[in-house]
């Protein structure tokens, strides 16, 4: 858990943001905005970059592969367009925002692992230019995001 | 405490009574009962159907219909190879013979490895809403701990089952192939039972660079045995069936009605393998040697 709390802090500190101690639970940051589908983005300008979740990585268990989308599709917000395969199975990654895809994390082809060990910063997904930066008021913050996973976890 | 309307009394400590077709499961304790409908699942039965076309038809109703659906496809009518979404056919399939010999290759919309299937495969797939089985959580070891228990029941009685490193097997030798696709608030889970499979087809095969711990280095002639040692094959459907009504009431649809249950485009990553990819794995294979 200290390593975790650790990497976690390194990786605020690169990105500027601050930290949630949320004890045990997964790692939730300050300043990005999540989807209910276990998404965060990070906004900057009219660019947002996206991974999954420390919570999603987490459930997911070992990913062993990435469907990146191409360089130049669109996507919507709610709706996938790639995947990640662990435990025998593919699960679908969604969009947070929607926009136009101008850069994607090749590294992950080689090591998908990233998703797991590092899932905000080396482990990012996809960067898109938006569509409609309106949209991002639908996502919820870290306080929102972090008391979603949290009932999640107690309903079963 | 006797409800006056005891069928509708809350059941505390065992919530559940199901409704599966015309039979009823009834639990009272003291003097309450409770009623509440389960979730309806569409069962469709299939024999012989080529696996191309049952994977395109379980991909199409996980992403276009929004009803639960068990598919049994008793058997396939060719050999045919199928890998995982993340499959490469150079680390995973002798490809000369495979060329040579005309197998048809797939790569599938789920995860997981490879499998040849044949007529004498059994199929089983459910595609569940994530809202209909509220025990689990849409996370792939959550689906198989949930698909294992099914299995359980299935296979009560039956010497050494379990669900081990996220295989089926009798004791230590593997006898279904399963994988998983989980979408925003549906999943799938599919699997292909071994009920008896050709010696020679698994030659086609290589042994993967990633395997379970207690498969311990062994071929695929040594990891995999035959589920007709262990069960009939109509009781196995017939378990399968009995055990997915429990948790969901059964309704048989005709596969010429699926039309209705499934309206729109939707993404299709299943295909078929071509000759060109199958020569570009085998020109990789070569140069790697």
């Amino acid at each position: 858990m200290a390593a975790r709390f650790l990497w976690a802090s390194r990786a605020a500190s690169h990105l500027r943001i601050s930290v949630a101690q949320r004890g045990f639970a997964s790692v939730v940051l300050k300043d990005l905005k999540y989807a209910d589908s276990h998404e965060w983005v990070k906004i900057d300008g009219n660019k947002a970059t996206f991974g999954i979740t420390d919570h999603a990585q987490d459930h997911l268990g070992d990913v062993v592969y990435v469907e990146l989308p191409d360089l130049g599709r669109s996507v919507s917000q709610g709706e996938s367009f790639g995947a990640v395969e662990s435990v025998k199975a593919t699960s679908d990654i969604n969009s947070p925002v929607s926009g136009k895809v101008v850069e994607v994390n090749e590294v992950l082809t080689e090591s998908p692992g990233l998703v797991n060990t590092s899932p905000y910063e080396e482990g990012w997904i996809i960067k898109v230019e938006l569509s409609d930066a309106g949209e991002v008021e639908k996502l919820m913050d870290s306080d929102k995001y972090s008391k979603f996973c949290e009932e999640e976890d107690a309903k079963h | 405490n006797q409800s006056k309307f005891p069928a509708l009394s809350v059941f505390r400590s065992s919530p559940r009574f199901l409704l599966s077709g015309p039979c009823f499961d009834l639990y009272s304790k003291g003097f309450k009962m409770s009623i509440s409908r389960a979730p309806l699942m569409n069962l469709v039965r299939l024999k012989g159907t080529p696996i191309l076309e049952q994977l395109h038809l379980e991909e199409r109703l996980l992403r276009a219909s929004t009803d639960n659906w068990c598919i049994v496809n008793d058997g396939t009518n060719v050999p045919t190879i199928v890998m995982g979404m993340s499959g490469k056919p150079s680390q995973l399939l002798e490809v000369g013979p495979v060329i040579k010999d005309r197998i048809p290759v797939i790569k599938r919309f789920t995860g997981g490895g490879t499998v040849i299937v044949d007529k004498s495969t059994l199929f089983v797939s459910l595609i569940c809403n994530k809202d209909d089985v509220p025990s689990v959580q849409p996370y792939p070891r959550s689906v198989m701990a949930w698909s294992g228990s099914l299995y359980g029941e299935v296979f009560e009685g039956v010497d050494g089952f379990q669900l081990r490193e996220n295989d089926y097997v009798f004791g230590d030798r593997k006898f279904g192939g399963n994988a998983q696709s989980i979408i925003r608030n549906r999943w799938i889970h599919h699997t292909s039972f071994l009920w008896d499979y050709n010696v020679r087809n698994m030659a086609y095969l290589k042994l993967p660079s990633k395997v379970p711990q207690y498969r311990l280095e062994r071929d695929h002639t040594e990891f995999v045995c035959r589920m007709k040692d262990y069960i009939e094959r109509s009781d196995f459907v017939e378990k399968t069936v009995k055990a997915v009504g429990k948790q969901f009431a059964m309704k048989e649809v005709n596969i010429e009605d699926i039309d209705s249950y499934a309206k729109g485009e939707h993404v299709k990553s299943t295909r078929l393998l071509t000759m060109e990819e199958l020569q570009e794995a085998m020109a990789s294979t070569s140069q790697s040697a």
